[in-house]
C-alpha cells in the first residue's frame, strides 16, 4: 500500500496578530510617554537617599542654573481645561500692564520651562526658532526692586492654590542663591519645599554603628 | 493581510504568464524593531521620574515669645558649619562671646566616618531602636504595613529625648549640594530634630580661626 505523504510544507508562522499587538502597545507608549521637557539648562540636581516620588501634576517647579539663573514652571493641573498656564500669565499681565491675545496665551499654555523678564515673555513665545527663544531665557529677575519671581509664586498661588513648590537646583549652585528663593517663598507662605534630587541608595544598618567607647 | 495581490494583465497572446505568486511580506525585521522600541520605552517611562526630598521650614513671620521660643539644651545642640569644599566643621553646645572660652571647631567631611560616624555615635538610642524595628519588618517577625511603620518610626522620633538636635548653618562659600548632602545624613541617621539656620557673627569669626 502507498503511504499517503503529506505535502511538505515549510512552517509558517502568521506574525500579523502580532505585529497588530506590537503596533499597538507601540503607539500606547509612545501617546503616554512623558518625555523629559526639554530643559533650558542642563541642571544636574545633587543626589539623596529619598524615594519619594514627584506629584505628576499640580506642581510649581522653580529651577535654579549652575550660574544662578532661575527660572520657573507650572503645570496645567490634573484637569488640562484649567489652563491653569494661561490664567497665570493672564494675571501676570495685568499686574504688568501687558495685554496677551487669546492665541498667546493659548500658546503659553503649552510651553515649558521660562525664565525672561515679563517684558519679554510676549516675543519669547511668538519667537519662531527655538534658537531666538533660547536666547532670551536669561533668568527670571529676583531684585529687590522689582522682583518678578515673587509676583510668579504669588499668582501662581492665587491660580492653583493646591499647587505643591519643588525647587530644582544644580549641585554646584552657591546655597546663598537657593536660600534667597527659599526666604522668597517662604514670605509668600510656601513652607514646604520638594528638593529635586536624584536616587542614591545608601544604607547604614545597625552594623555600621560605630562600637561604644 | 500583508499579502498583495498583483493582478495579472492579460498580456497579448498570452505567449509569456509569468508564475503567478504572492508576495508575501518578511514582517521580522519590524517586529525586531518594535520589540527594541517597546522595551526602551518602557524602560525610559519607568525611571524618568524624578524623585524629591520634602522639607519643611518653620512659619517666618511668626512673631516668636522669646519666652516661649523652643528651648535647647546645650549639651545636646549639635551645630554643624558648611563651608563648601567637602569640609564640614562641628562643635557641642553654644558658641556664646559673653561665655567664653568659646567651643572649638572640629573639622570633618561628608565621607562615611567623616560626618555621618559623629550623627551616628550620638544618636546611637535612637537609631538602633528604628534599626531594629527595621530590621523585625525586614525578617518578617512583625508584620505591619508602610504606613502603620512610618508613623511608628515619627512616633519614636518624637518622643526622642536624647538624640542630638543638629543646627545646620551654611556660610556663603556653600554650594547647594551640601546642603542637601547634610540633609541627607539626617535621613540616612535618623536624627529626629535638625534644623537649618543662620550663621552667627560669632561663628564666622570661628569658622575664620578654624584648622585649615
Amino acid at each position: 500500500m502507498p503511504k499517503i505523504k503529506a505535502p511538505v510544507r515549510t512552517p509558517h508562522i502568521d506574525m500579523t496578530p502580532m505585529v497588530d499587538l506590537f503596533s499597538v502597545l507601540l503607539i500606547f507608549l509612545l501617546l503616554t510617554a512623558s518625555f523629559r521637557p526639554s530643559e533650558v539648562k542642563p541642571i544636574e540636581a545633587p543626589t539623596s537617599v529619598s524615594e519619594k516620588q514627584a506629584p505628576d501634576n499640580d506642581i510649581m517647579t522653580i529651577l535654579i542654573s549652575k550660574d544662578s539663573l532661575i527660572f520657573f514652571n507650572i503645570d496645567n493641573g490634573k484637569d488640562t481645561s484649567t489652563h491653569f498656564r494661561s490664567k497665570l500669565l493672564q494675571k501676570m499681565g495685568e499686574q504688568y500692564k501687558i495685554t496677551f491675545t487669546p492665541a498667546e496665551l493659548n500658546r503659553f499654555g503649552k510651553m515649558a520651562a521660562f525664565g525672561m523678564p515679563i517684558k519679554d515673555v510676549k516675543s519669547w513665545i511668538n519667537a519662531s526658532e527655538s534658537k531666538d527663544r533660547d536666547l532670551l531665557q536669561i533668568g527670571v529677575p529676583t531684585d529687590s526692586t522689582d522682583n518678578q519671581l515673587a509676583w510668579w509664586v504669588r499668582l501662581a498661588r492665587l491660580t492653583n492654590p493646591g499647587a505643591e513648590v519643588a525647587l530644582k537646583a544644580d549641585a554646584e549652585t552657591p546655597y546663598m542663591t537657593v536660600k534667597k528663593v527659599m526666604d522668597l517663598l517662604q514670605e509668600n507662605k510656601v513652607n514646604k519645599f520638594n528638593l529635586v534630587t536624584n536616587l542614591m541608595k545608601e544604607e547604614v544598618t545597625l552594623k555600621d554603628l560605630p562600637p561604644k567607647q | 493581510m500583508a499579502e498583495l495581490i498583483v493582478e495579472e494583465k492579460g498580456k497579448k497572446g498570452g505567449k509569456r504568464r509569468p508564475k503567478k505568486h504572492s508576495t508575501r511580506i518578511d514582517m521580522t525585521p519590524m517586529v525586531d524593531l518594535m520589540c527594541l522600541l517597546i522595551t526602551f520605552f518602557m524602560l525610559t517611562t519607568a525611571f524618568s521620574k524624578p524623585k524629591v526630598m520634602v522639607i519643611t521650614m518653620p512659619e517666618k513671620d511668626k512673631k516668636e515669645d522669646p519666652k516661649n521660643a523652643p528651648k535647647i539644651s546645650a549639651e545636646r545642640t549639635l551645630n554643624i558649619l558648611l563651608t563648601g569644599n567637602d569640609v564640614v566643621y562641628y562643635y557641642m553646645g553654644m558658641a556664646d562671646p559673653k561665655k567664653p572660652p568659646l567651643p572649638t571647631l572640629v573639622k570633618t567631611d561628608f565621607s562615611k566616618d567623616g560626618i555621618r560616624k559623629i550623627l551616628l555615635i550620638k544618636n546611637r538610642d535612637l537609631f538602633t531602636r528604628i534599626a531594629e524595628y527595621r530590621d523585625q519588618r525586614i525578617t518578617g517577625k512583625l508584620v505591619v504595613a508602610d504606613t502603620t511603620a512610618d508613623n511608628e518610626i515619627k512616633k519614636m522620633k518624637k518622643e526622642d529625648k536624647k538624640g542630638p538636635i543638629v543646627l545646620i548653618k551654611a556660610d556663603s562659600k556653600a554650594k547647594y549640594k551640601d546642603i542637601v548632602n547634610i540633609i541627607d545624613e539626617m535621613a540616612i541617621c535618623n536624627i529626629a530634630s535638625y534644623a537649618i539656620v543662620d550663621l552667627s557673627p560669632v561663628e564666622l569669626e570661628m569658622i575664620k580661626n578654624a584648622p585649615k
